[in-house]
Formats: structure tokens, C-alpha cells, sequence
């Protein structure tokens, strides 16, 4: 659950990384705002990069028809 | 001359005319091989004709390496290729790409059928296409879990987006069992609700091959999927009605994984890139700020308030100047009154009031001693008048002119006839001393004859 609350973040952080840069490049943003865009800019690139270094090798699951889940074996790869 | 044309020109023109149109291209042709030839070198050279005509085909060996029969004389088969002309012959030919033996028909007939009815239900419909999430948390892989197709699609989705989680559904993707294996797979996957994407399909084949996704279960589980599907069956040339129930259309199961997820590298470019944007976008944002700021001091405006304020200053000198001038000036006529003032107020001050008072009590005091002293002089002199006027009353005075106090033997003061009878002693009062006296007679006064005062 946390974990989907983290990757629902993190694609929301991406997406207002994405609205930032937009406003800051449209540059008719309020000197003050626009401080604090950059601020909030930076912290959210920060976060972003951190979560797309920081990776867990995923295992991947086998959901078997009787809906049991089970590892798929790596040499099977 | 030059209206003329030469052979390879209109050759080149038919070639054109042929290749471009579409019309003859990609196409699957129904037919029946005749004069059937295999090159050393591998190519294969035929030609395909039914009852009513014939053209010479050719089947090269990277396309003819792939047939699971040989092709013989008479034997009915299915065809794809392209309709090319060969230059030097001035002939026009069939490249087959691909050939199935003709048991086939049938099945072309039912994917036609099938897909008319499908597309008129409107499981086609391109606003039923549900978007693709960019960023998906986790995949769902309907293949078969052996064979290239899951291997490609797994290394794929792990090189590119290791954050996504993926889970085989494994099923089965040929034979009777393979269209309700697949349909069942894509509903389960479905009700989990787990997945933001699935992708379903399998690795290059035959028609045959690929037919279960080609079945109208299979079709219709795509279309009713509420989690967006990636079809990713065959090669780029396979087209099954599946691809077109499905949400998008992957050429291959490496395409389907490329299409499924972003590149992590690609996403760190992004960050990278919104970075150094964010930077230069504040950077030119607090530059702009400042050179408006410093427009804004160098504007007249500003520097107009300011030599307007240096000549206030200048003002200000002069009027301070002045205004100790004058101060100077009035300065001694200001302490003169106000010596005036303090003098006028020492002048009233109570002390002052109480001095005079008091001095004029002094004088009241004065003033009424005198009153006093002068009453007390007139009542002396007064009271010595009366004294002396007493003093000429009193019996010794009286005595004095020779008037005499004659008092009878009881003491008693004789002051009538009656007092002293004849014979009676009499003491006789005088200024200086009594004298005993005796009364010889006693006669009233006349009165013609009073005693003298």
C-alpha cells in the first residue's frame, strides 16, 4: 500500500516537475513565486533522480491460475 | 528527341506506377503452384495461377527459409507478397514474403467474418482505446512462459524501467486451448485490479500459430478489459483482431515491453534536463529581476528624485545659514525681552508680593501704632486735663484756695446746718491738718446774703 502511495507520488512529483519548468520558463511568474518554484523545483528533481538511482531488482511474480502467486525463477530467463 | 522515351524509362514508370499504388502490395493471393523451381542458391521461382490466369512469383531464400513444407507443383497455397517488376524482362512478378498451404482458406473467410461483426459491435471503436499509463507501477505479462517472447518482454520491461513490478500470467498461445486460456488469463488479470497495463500476446508464427488471437473470446476479453491492454502478438507484419481490441498495438513482445515503459535513462535525462531548466529559468528569472531593478535606479524617475534631493540639500544648507543668521540676530533682542520677562517675573514673583505685604503691614503696623501712640497721647493729655481739672476738684485743692471739710463728732461729713448743732465739737478738715473746732451758733443763711463760692 505504501508502496503504491510512493510510485503514485512519484509520477505526481514528475508530472509537477514538468508544470515548474513550464511556469519558470514562461517566466511572467512573480519574483517571490518564482523563488519558491525553484525551490520546490529542485527538492522535486532531487526526489525524482534519488527514486530512479535508488532501484530494487524486482522480482517477477507467476499468478498461477488459481490466483496463487509464486517467483519465477531467474534461470528461466 | 527528347519526347521520345526509352524502354527503361517506361519500365521504370510501370515499376513505379506498380509500387507505389498499394493496390498490389502486402497482399495475400489464393493460388495454385506451377512450374515450381528451387534455385542452388536458394531462391525459389514458380508461378502461381488459378483457373482464369497466372503470374510468375518468386520466393527468395530469406523469406523461403522460414516454410515448415516444401512447396511442389500443384499444391494449393496461401501467399503474401508484393507485385514488383524485373527490369531487365520488362516483367512484372510476384515477391512472396510469406506462404501457407491452403487449409488455411477458412481461416481468412472466419477472421473476415469475424472481424465485420466485431467492428460493427464496436469493439474497434478508437474512443473505447483507453490511454497507456506513462508510468506504470505494475505489469501484467500474458504469455506463454517459455519461449522468446516472455524472455524479451521481461528483460525489456526490467532494462528499461526497473521500478515497474511484473507478473506472468502464464497461458497457453497455441492450439484449441489457447484462446480460452488467454481470455480467462486477461479477465483475472482484470479483477485483481493490480495492474495498471497488460500486456498479452506471443512470439512470431503461422497463421494457424497465431489464431487464438483471432478468436472472438479472445477478442472480446481485450475489448471489455478495463485495464489498458498492449497487444504483442507475432512480428510487425502478423495482424490479429486482437491488435485491434486491444488499447494499443505493439509490433513485437520487445515492442510491447519498449511501448509498456519509459526508459529509466531516459527518465533520469528528464530530471537532469527539468534541472539544469529549472536552474536557467530562475537564474534568467532573478537576472531579469535584476536588470530591472537596475533599469529602475538608472531611470530618470530615480535619479530625477535625486538631484532633486541634492538640491534640497543645497536648500537646506542655505536655509540652515540663514535661520542661525537670523537667530544670531534676534538672538540678543530675544534675551533682552527675555531678561525683561524674567526681570517682570522675579518682579511677580509672590516673594515680592509677600515683601510689599509684608511691608505693608509693616506700614499698616506703623501707621497704626502711631494712630494708637497719638490716641494714647490725646487721652493722656486728655486724661492729665481731667486730671488737673480733677486735680482742681479735689477737696485738698479746694482745701489749697481755703475751703475746709468739716466733719461732726461721729465722723460723719457736716453738710448741712442740721449736722452741727450749737455746742457741738466739730473736726475740721484743712489742706495741711484738722482742727477741732466748736460750733458757737447755728443760724441759717439768708438769702440776700449766699457765702461766696
Amino acid at each position: 500500500m505504501s508502496e503504491e502511495q510512493e510510485n503514485h507520488t512519484f509520477e505526481t512529483s514528475m508530472r509537477q516537475l514538468e508544470e515548474i519548468v513550464q511556469r519558470l520558463e514562461k517566466g511572467d511568474v512573480p519574483l517571490e513565486e518564482a523563488m519558491e518554484l525553484f525551490q520546490e523545483g529542485m527538492k522535486l528533481s532531487k526526489d525524482c533522480h534519488e527514486r530512479l538511482t535508488k532501484v530494487e531488482k524486482q522480482m517477477t511474480d507467476v499468478l498461477s491460475e488459481d490466483g496463487s502467486l509464486s517467483t519465477l525463477p531467474e534461470e528461466e530467463l | 528527341m527528347s519526347s521520345y522515351l526509352s524502354v527503361a524509362d517506361v519500365t521504370t514508370r510501370i515499376k513505379r506506377l506498380l509500387e507505389t499504388s498499394g493496390m498490389v502490395q502486402n497482399v495475400w493471393i489464393q493460388a495454385e503452384i506451377s512450374n515450381f523451381k528451387r534455385h542452388s542458391r536458394g531462391h525459389m521461382y514458380f508461378s502461381l495461377k488459378d483457373d482464369r490466369s497466372r503470374i510468375q512469383s518468386v520466393m527468395f531464400a530469406g523469406s523461403n527459409k522460414n516454410l515448415t513444407f516444401t512447396p511442389e507443383d500443384g499444391m494449393s497455397v496461401l501467399v503474401r507478397g508484393d507485385v514488383t517488376v524485373y527490369e531487365p524482362f520488362g516483367q512484372y512478378q510476384l515477391m512472396v514474403k510469406e506462404m501457407q498451404p491452403d487449409g488455411t482458406g477458412n481461416l481468412f473467410a472466419a477472421y473476415e467474418q469475424l472481424k465485420k461483426k466485431l467492428t460493427a459491435a464496436g469493439y474497434f471503436a478508437q474512443d473505447k482505446k483507453k490511454a497507456i499509463p506513462r508510468l506504470p507501477k505494475h505489469i501484467a505479462v500474458i504469455t506463454s512462459p517459455t519461449g522468446a517472447a516472455v524472455r524479451d518482454m521481461i528483460t525489456t520491461l526490467r532494462r528499461r524501467y526497473p521500478l515497474v513490478k511484473v507478473t506472468l500470467l502464464p497461458v497457453l498461445v497455441q492450439g484449441p486451448d489457447a484462446a480460452p486460456s488467454i481470455a480467462r488469463a486477461i479477465r483475472q488479470a482484470d479483477e485483481t485490479g493490480w495492474f495498471d497495463t497488460i500486456i498479452a500476446g506471443r512470439g512470431g508464427g503461422s497463421i494457424e500459430d497465431l489464431w487464438a488471437f483471432n478468436e472472438e473470446e479472445t477478442v472480446l476479453a481485450a475489448a471489455s478489459c478495463r485495464t489498458p491492454v498492449i497487444s504483442a502478438v507475432g512480428h510487425e507484419t502478423d495482424t490479429t483482431l486482437f491488435d485491434f481490441a486491444a488499447d494499443l498495438r505493439a509490433p513485437t513482445p520487445t515492442a510491447a515491453a519498449e511501448l509498456a515503459v519509459p526508459d529509466i535513462t531516459e527518465m533520469r535525462e528528464f530530471v537532469h534536463d527539468r534541472r539544469g531548466r529549472i536552474h536557467r529559468a530562475a537564474a534568467e528569472r532573478f537576472e531579469r529581476a535584476q536588470d530591472a531593478l537596475k533599469r529602475l535606479e538608472q531611470s530618470y524617475a530615480f535619479r530625477y528624485p535625486k538631484r532633486l534631493i541634492e538640491e534640497k540639500e543645497q536648500q537646506l544648507d542655505w536655509m540652515t545659514d540663514r535661520l542661525k543668521q537670523r537667530l544670531q540676530e534676534s538672538g540678543s533682542r530675544k534675551r533682552e525681552q527675555e531678561r525683561s520677562l524674567t526681570n517682570r517675573l522675579h518682579a511677580a514673583h509672590p516673594k515680592k508680593q509677600l515683601e510689599r505685604n509684608r511691608e505693608q503691614l509693616q506700614e499698616r503696623k506703623h501707621q497704626l501704632e502711631r494712630a494708637v501712640r497719638k490716641l494714647h497721647q490725646e487721652k493722656a493729655s486728655r486724661l492729665e486735663l481731667q486730671l488737673s481739672k480733677l486735680d482742681l476738684l479735689s477737696p485738698v485743692q479746694l482745701m489749697r484756695k481755703g475751703y475746709a471739710l468739716p466733719y461732726a463728732e461721729d465722723g460723719k461729713l457736716v453738710r448741712s446746718r442740721e449736722d452741727a448743732p450749737e455746742k457741738s465739737m466739730l473736726k475740721l478738715r484743712v489742706s495741711d491738718g484738722l482742727l477741732a473746732c466748736r460750733v458757737e451758733s447755728n443760724t441759717p443763711i439768708q438769702k440776700e446774703d449766699p457765702p461766696h463760692e
